[in-house]
């Protein structure tokens, strides 16, 4: 069972990525869901950097206080934010708000016959469902990771400089030294492949919807089971992205 | 035009289907009568291939449905019409939005023309004036005849109607019956409707087939079944509770 929906989710990817490179591509549908999943997201993104940012400079100063290198802290919150935190946030929070939100709604869909209805009309349901949330994603998710890892280090700089008294030239001088482009890279390549795992499972979850049980309850397993391994993937992808761009 | 041969199907190794046959010529209007849960709707949706069949084979003019896929089954699906027990309306767009939906999606007509044939079928369905509503500010009886008006877009040769007037007052679900009857005459298209509306259905339909225990028991013109001396077909027709179909 197990392999089974594993290869099920396999196909699926293969085919949404196919049917994204071949025209015709629904434009308004992926810009409706840029919208919905990256600018509609930039609130939660934004608290949640400001306030990671600051526990991180927070915490950050306390420790590298006790080594006498407190100057450090600028690479820290920025390194922290940029390679780990910044991707692996926004992405858990992308899941929640909008991934969740996909999923239940394709579900719906699913029980109430709707995508049989587009199926019957002579369309790939795929085309209209999971395209553009796909590409949506992958567009999204950077942008998104972007904001937060900017809006972060504009939290540390508040924490760090304005209440702690970390000099502000220290604070972004010994960041301009130590972040590299390669860094920066290393958060975009993960945004980007959280971007794929949260639309690929939180699609998948709701097309498969009204499969395993009936109808509202069905809905409501889907968007739990589409949250978990959506989190839960992105995390272990995490690692293996991490062991493997080191 | 449509044949089923020997279907078979089973959910979770419970068989709800255990070799139905049956036959639809062209033009005909057929109604699929039967308990609830033993396969009506199933039965339509293998048809429109939806579904695909444990056993047995559905022959729509002379192409089996199993066995096709790609271009030739989209191509058979587009002479076919498909009112979904729940409407299946799409429940973001308007009712002008939903009938126009297909045509927007599968034809190069202009903006002008798309509104004058969505028009013309909301007009057909009585539902002037509706257009610029959303299906959960509609009535029961309303989504119908908006769904009904998106599945004669293109004017299908075959509609299957799954359940048309379940939910509805005896009002409503006559009309919707009239209405079905009147786009047939229209349209001249072969038809299956699925429904409990008896003995009303027998009204604008030529043939009745009833399915029980996963095999189709009776197949016959209306008088045939009114008249039909079978107890598990007199029982249901009459709706008694003492018989041999057990309601439990």
């Amino acid at each position: 069972m197990v392999l089974r929906t594993m290869g099920l989710m396999g196909v699926f990817l293969v085919k949404a990525f196919f049917y994204s490179v071949i025209p015709p591509l629904k434009f308004y549908r992926v810009l409706k869901q840029i919208r919905f999943i990256g600018m509609q997201s930039t609130l939660v993104i934004f608290l949640t950097g400001a306030f990671s940012g600051m526990v991180m400079a927070l915490q950050g100063f306390y420790t590298l206080n006790r080594f006498g290198s407190e100057a450090f802290l600028g690479p820290m919150v920025a390194l922290s934010l940029i390679k780990e935190l910044g991707p692996v946030l926004s992405g858990l929070m992308v899941t929640g708000r909008a991934g969740s939100a996909i999923t239940a709604e394709i579900g719906i869909m699913r029980i109430s016959d709707q995508i049989d209805a587009i199926e019957l009309m002579g369309l790939n349901p795929l085309r209209y469902l999971v395209v553009p949330n796909l590409i949506a994603g992958i567009i999204a998710l950077p942008l998104l990771t972007a904001i937060f890892d900017v809006v972060g280090i504009l939290g540390g700089y508040m924490v760090g400089v304005k209440i702690l008294g970390v000099g502000a030239g220290t604070y972004f001088g010994e960041m301009a030294n130590y972040v590299e482009m390669k860094d920066i890279l290393e958060g975009i390549y993960k945004s980007l492949s959280f971007g794929v795992i949260i639309t690929w499972v939180c699609c998948f979850q709701g097309y498969y919807t009204g499969v395993r049980g009936h109808g509202a309850e069905d809905v409501s397993k889907s968007t739990t089971r589409a949250v978990v391994l959506s989190s839960v993937l992105i995390l272990v992808w995490d690692y293996f992205m991490t062991a493997m761009l080191f | 035009m449509i044949e089923i041969e020997d279907l078979h199907k089973s959910f979770n190794g419970y068989e709800v289907l255990k070799g139905v046959s049956l036959g639809i010529e062209k033009g005909e209007i057929l109604v699929l009568i039967g308990r609830s849960g033993y396969g009506k709707s199933v039965i339509l949706k293998h048809i429109a291939g939806l579904m695909r069949p444990d056993r047995g084979r559905i022959v729509v003019d002379g192409k089996e449905i199993g066995k096709l896929s790609g271009k030739a089954l989209t191509q058979l699906r587009s002479r076919l019409g498909f009112l979904f027990q729940g409407n299946a309306l799409f429940s973001s767009l308007t009712v002008f939005e939903n009938v126009a939906f297909p045509l927007k999606e599968k034809t190069r007509l202009g903006n002008a023309e798309i509104r004058e044939r969505v028009l013309y079928e909301l007009d057909q369905v009585g539902l002037s004036g509706a257009e610029k509503k959303y299906p959960s500010q509609l009535s029961g009886g309303m989504q119908k005849r908006a769904a009904l008006a998106r599945e004669l877009v293109f004017e299908p040769e075959i509609m299957l109607f799954d359940e048309p007037t379940t939910g509805l007052d005896p009002i409503i679900g006559h009309a919707i019956l009239n209405l079905i009857d009147s786009l047939h005459k229209r349209l001249d298209f072969t038809s299956i409707i699925v429904t409990h509306e008896i003995p009303k259905v027998f009204e604008i339909v030529n043939k009745v087939a009833m399915i029980h225990e996963g095999v189709i028991l009776i197949v016959g013109s209306p008088e045939e079944i009114i008249s039909s001396e079978d107890p598990i077909v007199r029982q249901f027709i009459r709706g008694e509770v003492e018989g041999p179909i057990s309601y439990r």
